[in-house]
């Protein structure tokens, strides 16, 4: 799978409450989806495109363990997040519902409206905008199977269709 | 070591593979020092031992999920898996987000939940009884040494019992309900050690927003955080688990507390049983990070908007004037934090022009309160008592802050719009300090009080 997209930049300690607030956790994904980042960014949610790349700051996705989070990411197109760290329940679900997050200590050299060409392969992050090769983690060999089989549950399906459960 | 193991396993009686790595677990300790943590997670992935930093899949002793994450999230995945859950039995259901019913929605999502219960035949559904890290202790369901997950963040609150408790979302909770397992990176350990004595007034909360305060909230590096130290063994159980609660806000798996006569008489009274306590905690010799405080030094602490991470003494607040006053939530409302707040209200009254809301975190608290007549005294000082439930805290009700609304809160995170408009402003606090800013309209030292 590719992954390319402009970077919408945002700072550190982004929480579970502005990637899916409180007030439209009973709403529809759709409507959930337009609130998303909102607070920090009311463009994000309306200009967000199929692709682009959100960039975090020191834990991004702290708090809650409401799903939400990555899901109105995913609702919104978005395709990866890249972060020099991640809140732990974040970074799970982000795998488990088919989200790539990379951890890359060098967030600050990229810039609003960046295009970046992440591969979780290689463990790095081509700024197409500057020319600069960023380093970021390795995604473990089990996660990026999950990930290729579009989350866990795609993967648990096939799995128990061959018999483990 | 290996000869003995060996021998086990040559002796005619066939032993359970639980009782093989127990004998197995006894016979390396000696060699190879483990955490707390790494000893629960071995045991839950039927090892002898784990190394940091390993990947282990661990057989779960207990699931808890509510209403929110729970049946209305993980129904769907488990029926497009065409499985059900793996062993109703370690199962607890709880609800607590969406009670009590306030629109259609809730409505409709509370009556999922207890029709899902009830097809699965979880037995073990607590509906309508409090905040569910209150709710899954005080019906003993937590003992040492269990690994369990919970569908919520502030889970690690069951490591006050010693054990591994994680928060996970909605679609793992599915996987770990299907299939019973769950993977874990073994995680480093970081022991916080407070050792003396803490001044009067000054709380488990206290402590948790310090630490957010001088680490930050992603200081927990999603490792295991174990509390230790003289002082922390003299915190009762609530208090305890207001320490494992907010391991959550200083970014952990989990916290953990070594059980001890503390955690044996407080399981003896609910229900429960300690079992073989005394093997869960932390070989003095294996690998972890130490930071150690004095506890005579800590002064009551204050988070100003919109993190608990930005917390000082409460000397610094003291121009601050809320509006609403919020004993509430898992981390702050329990009989503990009632009791706490009681004793600075006793013979007070809450300010004009303020309101103190008051949600306890569970109807057995509640009931308790009501009896000591704790529950009296912040009703008598003007105190308003809500639902029995997550409320404000985490702001899914029809209970909001408004645009503007200054609020010192007993909660555990003070997240922009979490409480309500986005405008609206969160302090977090203790109990006492909450109660003493109620009789002083500004962000009050509690030890003011206690002197008199």
């Amino acid at each position: 799978m590719m992954y390319e997209g402009k970077s919408w930049v945002f700072g550190d300690n982004v929480d579970t409450d502005q990637l899916a607030p409180g007030a439209f956790m009973k709403s529809p994904m759709e409507e959930l989806a337009r609130h998303c980042l909102e607070r920090l960014n009311p463009h994000f949610p309306k200009n967000v495109r199929i692709g682009d790349i959100v960039v975090g700051g020191r834990n991004f996705g702290a708090g809650s363990s409401r799903e939400q989070a990555v899901q109105s990411l995913l609702q919104l197109g978005v395709s990866a997040v890249i972060a020099p760290s991640f809140g732990g329940i974040f970074q799970r679900n982000a795998f488990n519902l088919g989200l790539l997050v990379l951890e890359c200590e060098d967030t600050s050299k990229i810039h609003e409206g960046d295009h970046l060409v992440p591969d979780p392969k290689q463990g790095s992050v081509f700024n197409q905008t500057t020319g600069e090769t960023l380093i970021c983690s390795q995604v473990p060999e089990f996660l990026m199977q999950m990930l290729k089989d579009g989350g866990l549950v795609p993967h648990l399906e096939k799995k128990i269709n061959k018999g483990n459960r | 070591m290996f000869l003995y193991v060996l021998e086990m396993l040559l002796v005619s009686q066939p032993l359970s593979m639980e009782e093989f790595c127990n004998i197995f677990q006894q016979n390396v300790k000696d060699s190879l020092p483990q955490t707390l943590a790494q000893k629960i997670i071995a045991h839950a992935a039927r090892k002898a031992v784990v190394g940091i930093g390993e990947i282990e899949i661990g057989f779960v002793d207990l699931a808890m999920i509510h209403d929110s994450g729970g049946p209305r999230r993980v129904a769907p995945i488990l029926e497009r898996l065409g499985v059900g859950v793996w062993d109703p039995e370690k199962l607890v259901v709880i609800s607590d987000h969406y009670v009590p019913t306030f629109d259609a929605d809730s409505e409709a999502i509370l009556k999922l939940t207890r029709r899902w219960v009830q097809e699965q035949g979880v037995k073990r559904f607590h509906d309508e009884e409090g905040i569910c890290h209150v709710v899954l202790p005080e019906n003993g369901y937590l003992r040492p040494g269990m690994f369990a997950v919970g569908g919520d963040s502030h889970s690690p609150t069951g490591g006050a019992f010693g054990c591994y408790m994680f928060g996970i979302g909605a679609t793992e909770m599915a996987g770990v309900l299907a299939t019973g397992k769950i993977w874990i990176r073994v995680p480093e350990t970081i022991r916080i050690e407070w050792n003396g004595t803490f001044p009067k007034g000054v709380m488990a909360k206290d402590m948790m927003l310090f630490l957010c305060g001088k680490m930050g909230m992603d200081g927990g590096r999603y490792q295991a955080v174990e509390f230790c130290g003289d002082a922390v063994s003299r915190l009762s159980m609530q208090e305890r688990m207001t320490l494992t609660n907010m391991s959550a806000e200083f970014g952990a798996q989990t916290g953990l507390i070594a059980p001890d006569e503390t955690t044996v008489k407080w399981l003896g009274l609910h229900n429960s049983d300690a079992g073989d306590w005394e093997k869960w905690n932390t070989d003095s010799d294996a690998e972890f990070e130490l930071h150690s405080f004095q506890a005579e030094q800590l002064e009551p602490q204050v988070a100003a908007p919109h993190s608990p991470a930005n917390a000082s003494a409460v000397s610094n607040f003291g121009k601050i004037h809320p509006k609403v006053l919020y004993l509430g939530a898992c981390t702050g409302a329990k009989l503990q934090d009632l009791r706490s707040a009681a004793s600075i209200l006793k013979g007070n009254k809450v300010q004009k022009g303020i309101e103190l809301w008051v949600a306890p975190s569970s109807l057995r608290d509640l009931k308790q309160a009501k009896k000591e007549g704790i529950l009296g005294i912040l009703e008598n000082a003007g105190g308003k008592v809500l639902p029995t439930s997550c409320g404000l805290c985490a702001g899914y009700g029809p209970q909001r802050l408004d645009k503007g609304t200054v609020c010192l809160s007993s909660t555990a995170r003070n997240f922009k719009g979490r409480m309500g408009d986005e405008e609206s402003e969160v302090y977090l606090a203790s109990p006492m300090t909450v109660a003493a800013t109620a009789i002083t309209g500004r962000i009050s030292d509690p030890r003011l009080f206690l002197k008199n």
